[in-house]
């Protein structure tokens, strides 16, 4: 059983209110830090914690917060981004729902690290029932001194607030994200400046993950240095991970970042297996916009060694033979799934989500899902698979924003990992319509274990 | 005529309330969903012209965020509005045999509505809810882990309570 720093008392009943969670020990690191610390010690914590972005792009926390700047005169803002809409990923739900006050908590000694008295949580559209759970949460500590004027004595002032989005994925780009709390369309903005100088409203800003900041409550309580020393090389602390997809337990999983791939996908502590007694074909270990990596290449790294769930294993091999730790959105592909048809409907997502605003993606998104789409049901040429190629290259590091290469990386590690079976499905049209695949059309079948 | 009664008034000013001062555009899509949830489910232009003078900003400002945002219903929609998700991992779970089945169930494809107005089916992409799959969002909550005999199940509590409010 690893250690568990986020989601140990999650389960407690009555954990979701005030009292609960108090008596359970929480509000204890907001005391340690308004009582006992100022900002710049709060911050030299997070950065001794080498705690890492939880959202996707693993940026240092820490060095992220020292970034922004302090104009004389002009209000700092803090906003946390729960609008976790990368395909594959529900943690940040998941801990909002269940354990909402350590999400206040974190907010409000991060807000008092950075000088932020008016915070922001921008929550994506969809999830409007933990809207009133995150309210409510906020209302129980306003009346128990934790939020609101002077907390604490400490002279102090902090609100939180929850804007709902509206459906975008793009939103959760943090400069999109500012723009959308503004009233504004999605469209990310053109860096520098970036939004520690000139963020929400033009005034200085940090966005950072709701597990982030989540995770600043117990590197308070035990000291950045204690955090540090969970985990592995730079992957300190513990991450959430969501698994989908053919597995026999889907869920939300808390892990400390020293266990294997294999041991995430078949121990009964975390997914158990296969489901339906199946073999594992693939899996996209990051969020949908990570490469994805057949069985062999997941499990094993290409030197042959064991693979594990952290930040600088999972990318070993680079986008060659390797992925990335992502949002720990863990999608599991069993034998009988698709590649063609999963990358299809990973592409029309995209489509879906640009914005528009950079010709690459808005013109790219579109046309890889067209020709995915009728590669899928048969109406492909050979050609279509270069074209393909060709495509995601010119979205890739073309754009405004990382939604261009979250749209061309799916594309093109399905091709290069998986080029025998979209020529499968140019080659035998009717087959493909009838969805019959498997691993048995591979050249070089991928080892599993049995 | 379009305008909040003042339950909606009270909620409309406790949005704007929480920015600075001339601010008060950063309100526009919380105010948007309310306007929605009161006004029919959906987002006419003399909703958004109404909600474009209680910010005091222009209509361009509130059409051009209305339609960017795929939660906000531009024409009329159904009573209940089921919206299923389709992205990868609700498709490896089977979402393309529930989307079939509510569409043949209801006689409508998605995108439609039927024609007593009761059922608006939509096809959406990822809702976060990957590992509760297939899954669908009824307005203000998801239905998850769902089978035919779940989609019949809620057509029919659907059923129940319009006729139970008629």
């Amino acid at each position: 059983m690893g250690v568990k720093l986020l989601l140990e008392k999650a389960h407690v009943p009555g954990i979701r209110y005030f009292e609960t969670y108090r008596k359970e020990g929480g509000y204890r690191a907001v005391e340690k830090a308004l009582k006992q610390m100022d900002p710049a010690s709060i911050v030299e914590e997070v950065k001794k914690s080498g705690l890492r972005g939880r959202g996707g792009a693993g940026f240092p926390a820490g060095m992220k917060w020292s970034f922004i700047a302090k104009p004389e005169g002009v209000p700092r803002h803090l906003v946390c981004n729960a609008d976790e809409s990368e395909p594959g990923t529900f943690k940040d739900r998941y801990l909002m729902e269940f354990i909402p006050h350590l999400l206040i908590e974190g907010l409000i000694v991060s807000s008092f690290a950075l000088g932020s008295n008016d915070t922001y949580i921008y929550i994506r559209g969809e999830y409007a029932w933990i809207v009133d759970i995150l309210e409510q949460a906020i209302e129980e500590a306003k009346a128990n001194g934790f939020l609101g004027k002077n907390i604490l004595g400490s002279g102090f002032d902090c609100n939180i607030y929850v804007q709902r989005g509206a459906g975008a994925y793009i939103c959760g780009e943090e400069t999109a994200l500012i723009e959308s709390l503004e009233g504004k369309r999605g469209n990310p903005r053109i860096k520098p400046p970036f939004p520690a100088i000139e963020g929400l409203w033009r005034r200085p800003t940090v966005v950072n993950n709701v597990e982030t900041l989540a995770a600043v409550v117990p590197i308070i309580n035990m000291g950045g240095d204690e955090y540090a020393k969970i985990g592995v090389g730079r992957s300190t602390g513990t991450k959430l991970i969501s698994a989908c997809g053919n597995i026999n337990k889907p869920g939300v999983y808390e892990i400390d970042m020293t266990i294997s791939v294999e041991e995430f996908i078949y121990s009964d502590e975390y997914c158990g297996g296969i489901a339906n007694g199946k073999r594992l074909k693939a899996c996209i270990p990051g969020g949908s916009s990570v490469p994805i990596l057949p069985a062999n290449l997941l499990l094993k790294t290409a030197k042959g060694e064991t693979r594990y769930m952290n930040y600088e294993s999972l990318s070993d091999g680079g986008f060659a033979t390797g992925s990335m730790m992502g949002s720990g959105g863990f999608i599991v592909l069993d034998e009988d799934q698709c590649i063609v048809k999963n990358t299809y409907t990973l592409a029309r997502f995209y489509r879906h989500e640009s914005c528009g605003q950079c010709s690459p993606c808005r013109e790219g998104t579109g046309w890889m899902e067209k020709i995915l789409k009728n590669i899928d049901t048969g109406k492909g040429k050979m050609s279509d698979i270069d074209l393909l190629w060709d495509i995601q290259r010119k979205i890739e590091g073309n754009t405004i924003c990382p939604l261009g290469d979250a749209a061309a990386w799916p594309v093109a590690a399905a091709i290069r990992h998986f080029r025998d079976e979209f020529e499968w499905h140019v080659n035998h049209p009717e087959e493909a319509q009838k969805r019959n695949y498997g691993l048995a059309h591979y050249a070089d079948p991928i080892h599993v274990p049995a | 005529m379009t305008k909040f009664n003042d339950e909606q008034l009270k909620e409309f000013n406790r949005l704007v309330a929480r920015y600075p001062e001339g601010k008060q555009k950063s309100a526009l899509l919380p105010v948007l969903h309310l306007a929605q949830d009161s006004f029919g489910g959906w987002l006419s232009a003399e909703t958004m012209d109404y909600v474009a003078g209680l910010l005091n900003i222009t209509p361009i400002e509130v059409y051009e965020v209305a339609t960017f945002y795929s939660m906000y219903n531009l024409k009329p929609v159904g009573k209940y509005m089921f919206e299923v998700c389709q992205t990868g991992p609700c498709m490896v779970n089977g979402c393309d045999d529930i989307i079939e089945y509510i569409g043949t169930k209801l006689g409508i494809k998605p995108g439609e509505t039927t024609a007593d107005g009761m059922f608006t089916l939509k096809t959406v992409e990822c809702l976060g809810a990957c590992g509760y799959a297939p899954m669908m969002q009824m307005g203000k909550h998801y239905k998850e882990h769902l089978t035919k005999e779940k989609v019949d199940a809620i057509i029919d509590e659907c059923r129940k309570n319009a006729a139970a409010n008629n």
